[in-house]
């Protein structure tokens, strides 16, 4: 059970009830970065510390957790921060979606449609869309206040200029409520449209930055684009190789040094469940057929 | 509209809307403590004038041109400018969203180094569609279209659209500059020494281009130099100032042909002979 020396879920109650205090403020203005007292978190910067600490100030109890790393649950980063919750808060862990009441993530989000008692938390390196057109946040605060958002297309009119079309393929910009724009965190694009009027609450965290921003349920999200450029989710032209899902965000797996390839699915509980059901790929044909090849 | 002197102030209550000027200062003034950058300036720009603003380095020439286009308050005094819809109004008063809107609307500054004024690592055609974003232009193709025409307008080859201007000589990026800033049909454009840093084969040529544009366009513009040749050529009305005031004002032929005060003459006799 839980190691005596810390308090659920690691942090202290102040502490959850500032960061608390944060979340609701983000929950209010949708797509708004609210500044937070960041904490020093048993883990380096990058590692996902702004999540961890958004994740122990909602946690309760009764939670079933699940954390994902690039859909995958069986990831060092996931593992170690589902274990470490285990170990903090002794909540009920879980890899299925659909079970799951709070979801921590990295970089994307499960293909299977979340449902209005969960949660989403984001772990963010970097929360500022404009950072990288204006590096000063001075000036990119003041451009929040004033929604003004033309730069953001100058990035997308540089894409188009030089690769022919929106070449933005991850932390793509999306606009929140019709007033802030935000980064989405570095899922990849196609995982956009699933933001736009979601059952279930998001929120982010960014611990080194100390940002925490949120979008309420059922919140409109939509990503920017040009009227003759519109937006398009990508996604590799190939089904998964292990359950043949057309509809997944797929993973290039390199499988030699010829250039063999296999697309799997990167989220790995809906490839498991599809596959549980008796979805078959190119790659995972039934047991008889390899004994036949033997 | 021409022979307007620093008293054209009180112009403002005349009834015709034409006879009112763009832009008023009145009494305006910005001091450092004890140091008064700038001193009781008053003047009023006419729609389609070119002012002129002269003197040497630290007589209070830029702090003016900052506190015209507001990026710097005033100590004292006030700056009122004519808008799109014929409402004239107090700067001061302006909140931030507005002033911002203006500054990228229906104002242009032009300043003396192009990398400030532009985004050297972002493509030229990017670089003369900002404006055009920010006021929610949404279509690459018009865009893109916008821009080419600019590029052509100001000697630029519609090839180069996809540079950055960060390889763009400094004549070009000057240029580029001045459409950046145009590409919205300003109504006022500042310049804060505009030619200053180039040869002066490219000034001749920036300067017999932004002749051209300030003329096509009927804008109004003030230009701060220390070049008298700049002002000569683009100018309608000369200012002179020295240790932070007006010192002189009137016509450019007028000023520079026949100074009256013993600085101005010194300024204009200082030019070396070509």
């Amino acid at each position: 059970m839980n190691a005596p020396t810390y308090n659920f879920a690691y942090l202290d109650e102040q502490t959850k009830r500032m960061i608390r205090r944060a979340i609701l403020k983000a929950i209010a203005i949708p797509g708004y970065q609210v500044p937070f007292a960041s904490r020093e978190m048993p883990m380096p910067y990058g590692w996902g510390t702004g999540g961890v600490q958004v994740t122990a100030a909602i946690l309760g109890p009764i939670d079933k957790l699940k954390v994902i790393d690039q859909g995958s649950d069986d990831t060092t980063n996931a593992i170690s921060i589902r274990k470490f919750f285990e170990k903090t808060a002794g909540v009920a862990v879980t890899t299925s979606t659909g079970d799951a009441t709070v979801i921590q993530t990295r970089h994307r989000i499960p293909e299977a449609m979340l449902q209005a008692h969960q949660v989403l938390v984001y772990q963010v390196p970097i929360p500022e869309p404009l950072r990288f057109l204006e590096p000063r946040e001075t000036e990119t605060r003041r451009m929040h206040a004033l929604a003004e958002y033309g730069l953001m297309h100058v990035k997308l009119y540089e894409d188009i200029a030089r690769f022919g079309h929106i070449a933005t393929s991850y932390a793509y910009p999306v606009k929140v409520n019709a007033r802030y724009v935000m980064d989405p965190s570095p899922t990849p694009k196609f995982d956009n449209p699933k933001m736009d009027n979601c059952a279930a609450l998001q929120l982010f965290g960014a611990g080194r930055e100390k940002r925490i921003y949120a979008i309420p349920p059922y919140t409109s999200v939509v990503s920017l684009d040009f009227e003759d450029h519109p937006f398009e989710p990508y996604k590799h032209k190939a089904c998964c190789a292990l359950c043949n899902a057309e509809d997944s965000y797929l993973d290039e797996i390199v499988t030699d040094n010829k250039g063999s390839r296999m697309f799997v699915c990167s989220d790995t509980d809906y490839c498991e469940t599809r596959q549980s059901q008796g979805h078959r790929g190119s790659e995972n044909a039934a047991p008889y057929a390899e004994s036949a090849n033997a | 509209m021409l022979d307007v002197t620093v008293n054209s102030i009180e112009m403002n209550t005349r009834s015709s809307a034409s006879a009112e000027p763009l832009l008023v200062a009145a009494n305006l003034g910005k001091s450092y403590g004890r140091l008064a950058a700038c001193r009781d300036v008053s003047f009023g720009l006419y729609s389609g004038e070119v002012l002129a603003i002269v003197g040497e380095s630290g007589s209070g020439k830029s702090t003016l041109l900052q506190m015209l286009s507001a990026q710097l308050a005033p100590t004292s005094g006030r700056v009122s400018y004519r808008m799109r819809d014929g409402v004239t109004r107090d700067l001061a008063t302006m909140g931030e969203a507005e002033r911002r809107f203006l500054f990228r609307t229906d104002w242009g500054f032009v300043h003396q180094d192009p990398a400030m004024g532009l985004r050297m690592a972002v493509s030229a055609g990017a670089n003369v569609g900002e404006r055009l974003m920010a006021v929610g232009q949404n279509h690459y193709g018009k865009i893109r279209d916008t821009a080419t025409s600019w590029l052509e307008r100001v000697e630029i080859s519609p090839e180069r659209i996809d540079d950055a201007p960060r390889t763009y000589s400094g004549g070009m990026r000057q240029r580029l500059q001045i459409a950046r800033n145009l590409v919205t049909e300003p109504r006022l454009v500042f310049m804060d020494e505009p030619t200053g840093g180039l040869d002066v084969s490219v000034q001749a040529r920036l300067l017999d281009m932004m002749r051209t544009l300030v003329s096509e366009l009927g804008l109004s513009a003030i230009v701060v130099t220390h070049d008298l040749a700049v002002a000569r050529l683009l100018s309608h009305r000369v200012m002179v100032m020295q240790g932070g005031r007006v010192i002189e004002t009137g016509l450019t032929d007028q000023v520079l042909d026949d100074p009256r005060e013993p600085y101005t003459q010194l300024l204009v006799s200082s030019i070396l002979p070509a």
